[in-house]
């Protein structure tokens, strides 16, 4: 193994179709026009030197290193700025240029602090490169020059340093943190001489806008900007390229290595997702993987109050078995289940739905989806025919009109925010539909056009509103309904929404939006070109999750906005694989590739595979399963890496639930929430310790790769086997492409992905199989999945969580960059530094009603609950609404939000709950019992001291 | 379980397909039940439909009627509808 040295074109790809031939150095070479002479050179293989341009940058062309001649024309032109022209003639190494770039090079030398020998980029620094590559020998102005301004390093940042002695103004910090991620946190400051780099108000890092994505510290070509991993350790020795574990988006990563230590993780830019950027998470935070809290060894317990006794994972597995027959044979075959992780594999995931439907022989599975993107599966199967996204995320890059619904991706999807905030500034049209004033409203040079801050649980008649402008305006793509939707119902359809009461003035009156925003809004979407819908957990998260979805695909439909590049209806899925466990058959209605499990074709491919006859009913999802527990015919449940105790709704019934279950496996990395219920403690394992695959929000499947052993001894998917063993129902794989190659003969849309292709092409998007060997990136192009694209009447039904004098506030949630969902990893990395604690965002005015100043302790209840955190007074929300994040167990934010949920698929209703907040001294009598609960239920008892004769 | 909870979860089914293609209705909700309703969750409430069925909403008892008889074995099975969702 060694490490992966990616190509470093010096400036990005033109994508021209004309393409352009020219000679450099006597080589022939052919390009697309607009290309560099500098990136023709590197195609060929000659590397001009270079220090002010790389290939994630336009060409900026202050160095003066990259000069090339060229024949027929005076000067040494920079070749980084030069565009190729037909015919060309290029020199890139004659006398004069080796003389001209010396003497750049020697100024640049001249004032660098020269103590490369303890330099943290020692062997990993392109100013050294460059002096070695232009032949220095000397510096004839004497190494002593004037040092640039120095004052002093930054540390402030958790993960890099800025030293600003060893910084030769190249800009490309500059131009990363703006080109790349669109924060535009850094500036050059001073002029000539004494300019420096600095975050915008000359603050600290950590206290400037920076969002720490490492953009700029991937970007710098010296050791001004280092990753504080490379300063302690020194750099990596080999390199894996893997998947990120935390969000949808999927970012591919170089996990650069030194033995089985992680030096750092660089974002790969043959990464489809990600094209080489990546956020805080992916690319820091990965720390937790060794946190001190990691538990490594199994442990059993009979009762929950009684201390953890460690054992070995023979007796874990074997004790988890028994307990199961014995549940099975005491209350019958439905009265056990299992959870599959959104956080695991395909392959991991696929093994624990099929250790509950061969194994338990009943079909009581679900995942963590349900309480996201279920309502997307139900929406975009019933009105296109597939339960997932229909683009790639280039396609942002085609786009003239992005509409985000009930989304926040800068802090939710933040590397895919940045393509498309790279998008906005070459100007495409922005929507938005969000209660909150989210960041993508108005950020450096992007400003929204329409914001719809609506109220909450009102997305159904927002949405329908702006159909009935589009059908009353005539904005119809009429030609593409008739040929390619179901046009009887689409006239049902338009009859509904052209009704007097989806006006925008009716409409106004319910969800609190200007009527003149929804009409400029539906127009805008309708006429403005290439316009693609994104949207969040906003949208699902209602008891009218599933309508709403159906809702924003009529008005795609209706508007022809799908079946090509830069259009199309897009669901930014929240975790790492939470597609890929939709897609494996966690759901307990429906076997891998949403098939349902009554159809008896299907059951049989299994049957005769698994050989084991298969139950034709569906199972429980985890609300009902709760509901099942408390009411007694349910008392097993296997839970592989969720923790349903701290992330789903109405908190006290989950407990309740889980307290009246016999056995409650937890397999996870650390001791989370759930397992305050539980009776046997599994280690599970992380992403860095295992073999498997992804598949992001735009159903690319892609490679996670081992990079270390497992800590605790074995990947997930062993440990499922292992458990399936005992059960007695025996599984045999080796590694997960066994799995995978099962998963292919029995998925149709998967029928031809293997490990071998995804080593091969990187990745690929599904479906995948003898019609689309190399995957599928935009769907529905010839036709929809299902046949006929379905319109589907959305009537809006307001919520019954309603508010009223005890409860007069609507509370929402939503999450941040640095954490992560309950995070139980973030929160064991430095990224608390960013957020120590959830907050109560209030605006001033229903503060200033209730006496609660800025940083108070407020107590938040609504009918299910009550919980006390300290309050945040913003704008951002608006009167009448209060918001919150669930990153912090002793926030229990879970406690206040109530059982509703949507109607199609249980998904819980967590962006609505109506709530009071007053004025507390402190934590409430809750969660002071909980954390005492947490506190004894987390004992491990000593191993007991056996005499030694 | 509760047959509060499931009369309400029923009853919001029932909305949604209230509104959709009159011969849609019925089977609409009929099929969403017996596809995504474990069979304890349906026995529970057929069970509440013999003691009177109160509060269910009338689109509703029809199909949780038509989907008791054809668990009985008596009655025909209820028709596929367009709504194949997932
Ligand atoms: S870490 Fe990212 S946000 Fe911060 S300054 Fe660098 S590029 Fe900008
Ligand atoms: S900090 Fe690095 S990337 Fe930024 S200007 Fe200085 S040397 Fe260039
Ligand atoms: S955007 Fe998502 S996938 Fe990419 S690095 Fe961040 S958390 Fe990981
Ligand atoms: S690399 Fe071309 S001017 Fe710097």
């Amino acid at each position: 193994m060694s490490l992966i040295q990616e190509i470093d074109y010096g400036t990005p790809r033109s994508k021209a179709a004309k393409s352009v031939s020219l000679t450099v150095d006597g080589v022939a070479v052919t390009v697309p026009e607009g290309t560099s002479i500098m990136r023709a050179a590197m195609e060929v293989g000659t590397q001009i030197p270079k220090l002010c341009a790389t290939d994630m940058l336009d060409a900026f062309g202050s160095c003066r290193l990259c000069l090339v001649e060229i024949q027929g024309r005076a000067g040494t032109p920079a070749s980084c700025t030069t565009p190729v022209m037909e015919g060309m003639v290029v020199h890139t190494q004659t006398d004069r240029l080796k003389r001209i770039r010396k003497g750049v090079m020697e100024l640049y030398i001249s004032d660098h602090p020269l103590d490369c020998l303890t330099c943290s980029a020692n062997g990993d620094c392109e100013l050294q490169d460059m002096a070695g590559a232009v032949g220095l020998r000397e510096v004839r102005y004497g190494y002593d020059g004037e040092k640039h301004a120095n004052p002093g390093v930054d540390t402030s940042n958790p993960y890099f340093t800025f030293d600003p002695s060893k910084c030769i103004v190249c800009s490309r910090c500059v131009r990363a943190c703006e080109e790349v991620q669109g924060t535009f946190a850094l500036t050059i400051a001073g002029r000539g001489f004494d300019s420096v780099v600095s975050p915008s108000m000359e603050e600290s890092f950590l206290a400037s806008e920076c969002v720490s994505c490492g953009a700029c510290v991937q970007a710098c070509p010296t050791a001004t900007l280092n990753e504080k991993s490379v300063i302690d350790i020194g750099t990596p020795e080999h390199s894996v390229v893997t998947t990120c574990a935390y969000c949808g988006v999927g970012c591919a990563f170089k996990a650069e290595m030194r033995g089985e230590e992680v030096v750092r993780m660089l974002p790969y830019k043959d990464g489809k997702a990600n094209r080489g950027h990546s956020c805080v998470k992916g690319r820091f935070a990965f720390g937790y993987a060794t946190h001190k809290d990691r538990v490594l060894k199994p442990m059993i317990r009979s009762k929950i109050t009684d201390p953890w006794r460690e054992v070995s994972w023979d007796e874990a597995i074997a004790y988890a078995a028994s307990e199961f027959k014995r549940i099975q044979a005491k209350y019958g075959k439905g009265s056990v289940g299992g959870i599959t992780s959104s956080r695991c594999t395909n392959e991991e995931t696929f093994l624990v739905q099929k250790l509950v439907r061969a194994g338990f022989g009943n079909n009581n599975v679900d995942t963590c989806a349900r309480v996201c993107h279920s309502p997307t599966g139900y929406g975009l199967k019933t009105t296109y025919g597939t339960s997932a996204g229909t683009q790639d995320f280039d396609s942002v890059e085609q786009s003239d009109v992005i509409m985000i619904i009930g989304a926040n991706p800068t802090d939710g999807h933040p590397v895919f925010a940045s393509r498309m905030k790279k998008r906005l500034r070459q100007g495409a049209k922005l929507i938005i539909l969000d209660p909150r004033r989210i960041d993508m409203v108005r950020t450096p040079h992007i400003e929204a056009d329409y914001h719809l801050p609506l109220k909450p649980g009102t997305n159904v008649a927002v949405v329908t509103s702006l159909a009935h402008v589009i059908v009353t305006e005539g904005l119809v793509n009429e030609s593409f309904v008739r040929t390619r939707c179901d046009f009887d119902e689409f006239q049902d359809w338009a009859e509904f929404v052209a009704r007097p009461e989806h006006s925008p003035e009716a409409v106004e009156k319910v969800s609190g939006v200007p009527a003149e925003l929804i009409r400029g809004a539906a127009r805008l979407y309708a006429k403005g070109g290439n316009g693609a819908i994104y949207y969040g957990l906003g949208v699902t998260e209602h008891s009218q999750g599933s309508t709403t979805v159906m809702a924003i695909a009529n008005l795609a439909m209706a508007t022809g906005n799908i079946g090509r590049e830069g259009v199309g209806v897009n669901p930014l899925r929240g975790q790492n694989n939470v597609q890929g466990s939709c897609d494996m058959g966690s759901f307990p209605h429906e076997v891998s590739g949403y098939r349902h499990v009554s159809d008896d074709a299907t059951r049989a491919m299994f049957e005769a595979l698994w050989g084991v006859p298969l139950d034709a009913e569906p199972g429980l999802r985890i609300p009902n399963m709760i509901d099942a527990a408390v009411d007694g015919s349910f008392k097993g449940l296997y839970i592989q890496g969720e923790d349903i105790l701290q992330s789903d709704p109405d908190t006290k019934h989950m407990a309740a639930g889980l307290a009246a279950m016999e056995c409650v496996v937890v397999q996870d990395l650390f001791l989370v929430e759930t397992t305050n219920y539980a009776h046997v403690f599994l280690p599970g394992s992380t992403f860095l310790e295992k073999n498997g695959t992804f598949t992001n929000a735009e159903r690319r499947i892609q490679m996670v790769r081992k990079v270390m052993q497992p800590k605790n001894g074995y990947e997930d998917w062993q440990i499922t086997q292992l458990l399936s063993n005992a059960l007695g129902f025996p599984m045999h794989y080796n590694h997960p492409s066994e799995i995978m190659d099962e998963v292919a003969a029995l998925t149709p849309t998967f029928a031809g992905v293997s490990f071998k292709k995804l080593d091969e092409l990187g990745s690929v998007q599904w479906p995948c199989n003898a019609n689309a060997p190399e995957g599928t990136p935009v769907m529905h192009i010839n036709g929809f999945v299902r046949g006929k694209g379905k319109f589907v009447i959305t009537e809006y039904v307001a919520t019954d969580e309603k508010t009223g004098p005890r409860f007069p506030l609507l509370l929402t949630t939503g999450r941040i960059l640095s954490q992560y969902n309950v995070g139980a990893q973030t929160r064991r990395t430095a990224n608390v530094i960013w957020h120590e604690e959830d907050r109560l965002e209030i605006h001033p005015h229903d503060a200033e009603q209730r006496g609660v100043c800025d940083g108070d302790w407020v107590k938040l209840a609504s009918r299910a609950g009550e919980t006390s955190l300290r309050a945040t007074i913003t704008e951002r929300v608006a009167p009448g609404v209060v918001y919150t994040t669930f990153h912090h167990p002793v926030t229990q934010a879970n406690v206040v939000t109530t059982e509703f949920s949507d109607w199609a698929t249980n998904c819980p209703e967590y962006k609505v709950t109506a709530v009071q907040v007053m004025p507390s001294n402190g934590p409430t009598q809750w969660q002071e019992e909980y954390e005492e609960l947490s506190r004894a239920s987390r004992q491990i008892a000593e191993p007991a001291v056996i005499a030694a004769e | 379980m509760s047959p509060d909870r499931l009369v309400y979860m029923a009853n919001q089914i029932g909305k949604f397909f209230e509104v959709q293609r009159s011969d849609e209705t019925v089977p609409g909700i009929a099929n969403h039940i017996k596809k995504f309703w474990d069979p304890r969750m349906r026995k529970a409430i057929f069970a509440y439909l013999d003691e009177g069925g109160d509060g269910l909403d009338p689109p509703v008892r029809e199909a949780l009627e038509q989907l008791k008889a054809e668990a009985q074995g008596r009655g025909r099975p209820t028709p596929e509808t367009s709504f194949q969702g997932t």
